[in-house]
């Protein structure tokens, strides 16, 4: 048990434990102090210098966020000294940010900018640094513009954590700047947690956001829209709605509103994809072919394993992800049923990634030579779309719309989150192992924010070991493991990005636990009210199993896709 | 246990004789040493590490250098009689790349089967800083700086307690130990005299003292940096009664002919290329004085306010100590210009 001790902020009394930081006990409390460089997801940086407090008997300012509490410690928050020392260290900080705060990610709510009210700042005291830095392209995802890093760090340390380590810094002239790393056997898997990390916008998503109406109306051609399931319980936040609202109806509703006639969701595609997983997994465990399989619907995850790791390509399951399968579905299919030319019509899917914008590209992803997904907007970029064409997704009226094509299973919904594959295809690999719907639906062990989770199903007399983890640091420690034991797993489902896709790199900002733990929890409960709970019980998948995935050219060529050993692709800009 | 008691025995014995002579760390920081192996002693661990340190990396500071030339023996004795005292410990001779280059040989020789290693250091004058030499020892490059607390002492290469004393401290920890410390310290002289070196003398001794027995007491107007070629105080010929700070440098200027301007900016290039740019103020403030230094013109009231955020809210010393010699060279060498 820690040590309980009292320390006093402000004339009032706290307890506290050794080990805490000043910061960590302000912020128990709701007690206001600047920060700019501190995110709950990554270690103390320490480098901002703006959370600063004075403490009796010590000299100077003290910054709260590395500066441990000791018993009986007075603390002051407030201070002329530390309004002065906060203004001038604003000041500097400005003085390295080139603004272009029309084309920001924190447009609706900059951290900066609040302070700079806050503390009188002059934000143009110094000549900007860093005009005329490069822009850093990380291929069709990501975009880092360095004139408006603040070399908080927060970056470096998150691509770190992530397990991939491709940010680092790198001296040019006098200064250290974040660098991509220009080594070989380095390089970007687009996940964006970058992106998501940074407290000033320095990067964005390619497109971001000059594109996003680039396909609203295109003469002669059909525009639809999908989105994927993990969008209906972050869009809202976009909005200032409370974290973890669902808003799946109000969604269509706004999108039908930008004059979008057609729209889709990514889940019935979700569902299609779980099938394949299924049927591939039960093939695999049957027919000594390579196990574990991998999960290969993420495709910062794919992108690791081409790069990293090709060895291990033949375990990556060939099933397409979710959007790719559901383009394909829009058309092929569905192209059919409404006898439109597959070329003419455009599909722009929402999604949770900045990865998916270089997925789309893939040329083993396209359909009879054309792209199956033709653009994607991330949440942020859909909301920045709606907000531009003055639509409020807050007091839109919800279209429940009832077309079959935006009626998914349960698990279908829970790929949002870290353990929805994998629960939604064991639900459907029970089915198809016995014949027998999954007596315990709620597979309570893979689920939840935690990035490594671990195990047993037991599926007709087979024990099936499983593994589900989230960021690539904990893909890494699994990999460790099948190299001393090579049985150790069967399954395995990897999201690059802490929690899954709902705290993807295309999701709102901020990220942090307790924005995961809701977008998550929104997407369960949201399953549990479904009456299909497995793909297998979807109306439309069992009609398009029948109708039209009965032809194996069909299935393979809308459902499966082929992975490839990749070179480095992105190198630091000169 | 026996052993133990002996062990502990000539733990007291050491560190009652470093505290009798009173020996201050000559890194530059004048701590007690007797204190920091008091508190390295009474941590309780399996393993622990010893650094003698010669990253050495101000300019005007040769001392390190001229141990590792002339007596790179007394140091090894130093470490061993430190390897001796704390149980399962082991040791770095951590030096600065051209010392590493000269005199790595000569030291594995005197080393033999001591558990020491000689470490090439990675960086610059930052390596230096406790906290860093940590990281670079344990490969985290760039290294920057770690918070304290905790202590290097209670947390250092490893995350196991780590005793790092300047190489000049540990020479004397070898004198001391066998009786012959003499109460003096290592100054390096420079700048503008013919008797540049590196002299012994008395710690006491003022440095017009030195100057004089040393024969570098300049006969035209000069001043001095006192302390390091970059962080040291500026002192004029009339204030040479004091002694000496930080590591022992001593540099001479003649004062008609140094350009207060030219001197800043070697200083603060010296910073901005040294630093490690993980801090606002030290990163970003240290660029907007060099842009002043460049114009030759001071804002005073940017300038103090760089000077205050340097001062207050720097995550390390190195940017702390970027106003001092700033402060002073502006008041007694700019004081008759318009700034």
């Amino acid at each position: 048990m820690p040590k309980k001790i009292s320390i006093f902020i402000n004339n009032k009394k706290y307890s506290a434990e050794i080990g805490q930081s000043v910061l960590d006990i302000a912020k128990q409390n709701n007690i206001d102090i600047t920060t700019l460089c501190h995110h709950p997801d990554i270690k103390v940086q320490g480098s901002c210098r703006l959370c600063l407090v004075e403490i009796k008997g010590k000299k100077g300012l003290h910054t709260s966020c590395n500066t441990q509490v000791e018993d009986g410690m007075k603390i002051l928050t407030d201070s002329k000294n530390i309004s002065r020392a906060k203004q001038i260290n604003l000041e500097l900080i400005f003085s390295e940010h080139c603004e272009e705060c029309g084309d920001c990610i924190y447009s609706q709510d900059c951290t900066i900018k609040e302070f700079a009210k806050k503390y009188d700042v002059k934000i143009t005291k110094y000549e900007d640094r860093k005009k005329g830095y490069p822009v850093h392209k990380f291929g069709p995802a990501l975009e880092f513009d360095t004139s408006k890093c603040i070399d908080c760090g927060l970056c470096v340390d998150v691509c770190k954590k992530e397990g991939v380590d491709f940010l680092e810094y790198k001296k040019k002239g006098k200064f250290y700047e974040v660098c991509p790393s220009s080594k070989k056997d380095k390089d970007c898997i687009y996940c964006g947690q970058c992106l998501t990390h940074c407290p000033v916008g320095a990067f964005e998503g390619v497109g971001e956001f000059e594109d996003v109406d680039k396909y609203i109306d295109v003469k002669g051609k059909t525009v639809v829209f999908q989105f994927a399931p993990s969008i209906r319980s972050s869009i809202g936040e976009e909005f200032g709605m409370p974290v973890g609202t669902v808003v799946t109806g109000k969604l269509i509703a706004a999108i039908k509103a930008l004059g979008i006639e057609h729209v889709f969701d990514v889940c019935v595609g979700a569902d299609m994809t779980t099938m394949e997983e299924a049927t591939e997994l039960i093939e695999r465990l049957e027919d000594d072919k390579p196990l574990p399989m991998f999960t290969s619907c993420c495709p910062a995850w794919v992108k690791y394993l081409e790069f990293y790791r090709p060895d291990l390509i033949p375990n990556l399951t060939t099933v397409r992800s979710p959007q790719v399968i559901m383009g394909g579905i829009i058309k092929t299919y569905w192209a059919k049923q409404m006898n439109i030319k597959p070329k003419d019509i455009i599909v722009v899917g929402i999604m949770p990634c900045v990865a998916k914008k270089y997925e789309i590209e893939r040329k083993q992803n396209y359909l009879n030579g054309m792209k199956a997904v033709d653009q994607i907007l991330t949440t942020r970029e859909l909301a920045h779309l709606l907000r531009k064409k003055k639509i409020d997704l807050a007091s839109i009226k919800p279209d429940n719309a009832k077309s079959p094509l935006l009626k998914p299973s349960g698990a279908g919904v829970i790929y949002g989150s870290s353990g929805g594959v994998m629960e939604s295809a064991l639900r459907a690999a029970y089915k198809k192992m016995t014949g027998k719907r999954m007596p315990k639906l709620n597979l309570k062990e893979v689920r939840g924010i935690q990035g490594f989770k671990k195990a047993k199903i037991k599926i007709a007399g087979k024990t099936l070991k499983v593994g589900v983890v989230n960021g690539i640091a904990n893909a890494k420690k699994l990999l460790k493991e099948l190299e001393k034991d090579p049985k150790a797993y069967d399954y395995v489902e990897v999201m690059a990005c802490f929690g899954g896709c709902i705290g993807g790199g295309g999701q709102p900002v901020p990220i942090n636990d307790e924005i995961r733990q809701k977008r998550s929890a929104a997407l369960y409960n949201l399953d549990t009210k479904k009456v299909a709970r497995s793909a297998d019980e979807n109306p439309i998948i069992k009609k398009m199993y029948k109708d039209f995935f009965n032809d194996d050219k069909n299935r393979h060529s809308v459902c499966h896709t082929s992975f490839r050993k990749k070179k480095k692709e992105v190198f630091p800009k000169k | 246990m026996q052993k133990n008691t002996r062990l502990a025995t000539r733990q007291e014995n050491i560190i009652a004789k470093l505290k009798q002579a009173d020996l201050r760390g000559r890194g530059g920081a004048n701590f007690p040493t007797h204190s920091k192996w008091q508190m390295f002693a009474d941590v309780d661990a399996d393993k622990k590490y010893i650094v003698a340190n010669g990253s050495e990396g101000e300019p005007n500071v040769l001392k390190d250098g001229y141990i590792l030339k002339n007596h790179p023996e007394v140091l090894v004795e130093g470490l061993k009689i430190a390897l001796e005292t704390f149980k399962s410990s082991e040791a770095f001779i951590f030096l600065r790349r051209d010392y590493f280059k000269k005199y790595k040989k000569k030291l594995e020789k005197l080393i033999g089967d001591l558990p020491i290693t000689v470490f090439r250091e990675h960086g610059g004058y930052l390596s230096g800083e406790e906290t860093v030499l940590c990281e670079e020892i344990e490969k985290n490059l760039p290294a920057r700086p770690r918070t304290k607390p905790p202590y290097p002492g209670q947390v250092g290469i490893n995350g196991l307690p780590t005793l790092i004393n300047n190489i000049e401290t540990f020479y004397y920890v070898a004198k001391i130990s066998k009786n012959e410390y003499k109460k003096t310290r290592l100054y390096s002289i420079t700048g503008k005299t013919f008797y540049k070196g590196v002299f012994e003398l008395p710690v006491a001794w003022s440095i017009k003292k030195i100057l004089t027995a040393t024969k570098a007491l300049p006969e035209f107007d000069y001043f001095v940096q006192v302390g390091g070629g970059a962080s040291g105080d500026i002192l004029l010929a009339s204030e040479t009664t004091q002694q000496v700070s930080g590591s022992g440098a001593i540099i001479i200027y003649d004062k008609e002919q140094t350009d207060p301007w030219v001197l800043m900016r070697t200083w603060i290039d010296f910073f901005m290329n040294e630093n490690c740019d993980k801090c606002t103020p030290c990163r970003e403030g240290s660029y907007r004085i060099l842009e002043m230094v460049r114009d030759r013109q001071f804002d005073k009231k940017v300038l103090d306010d760089l000077f205050f955020v340097l001062e207050n809210t720097s995550y390390c010393a190195l940017g702390k100590s970027i106003p001092l010699p700033f402060k002073s060279a502006i008041k007694k060498l700019l004081a008759h210009t318009r700034n």
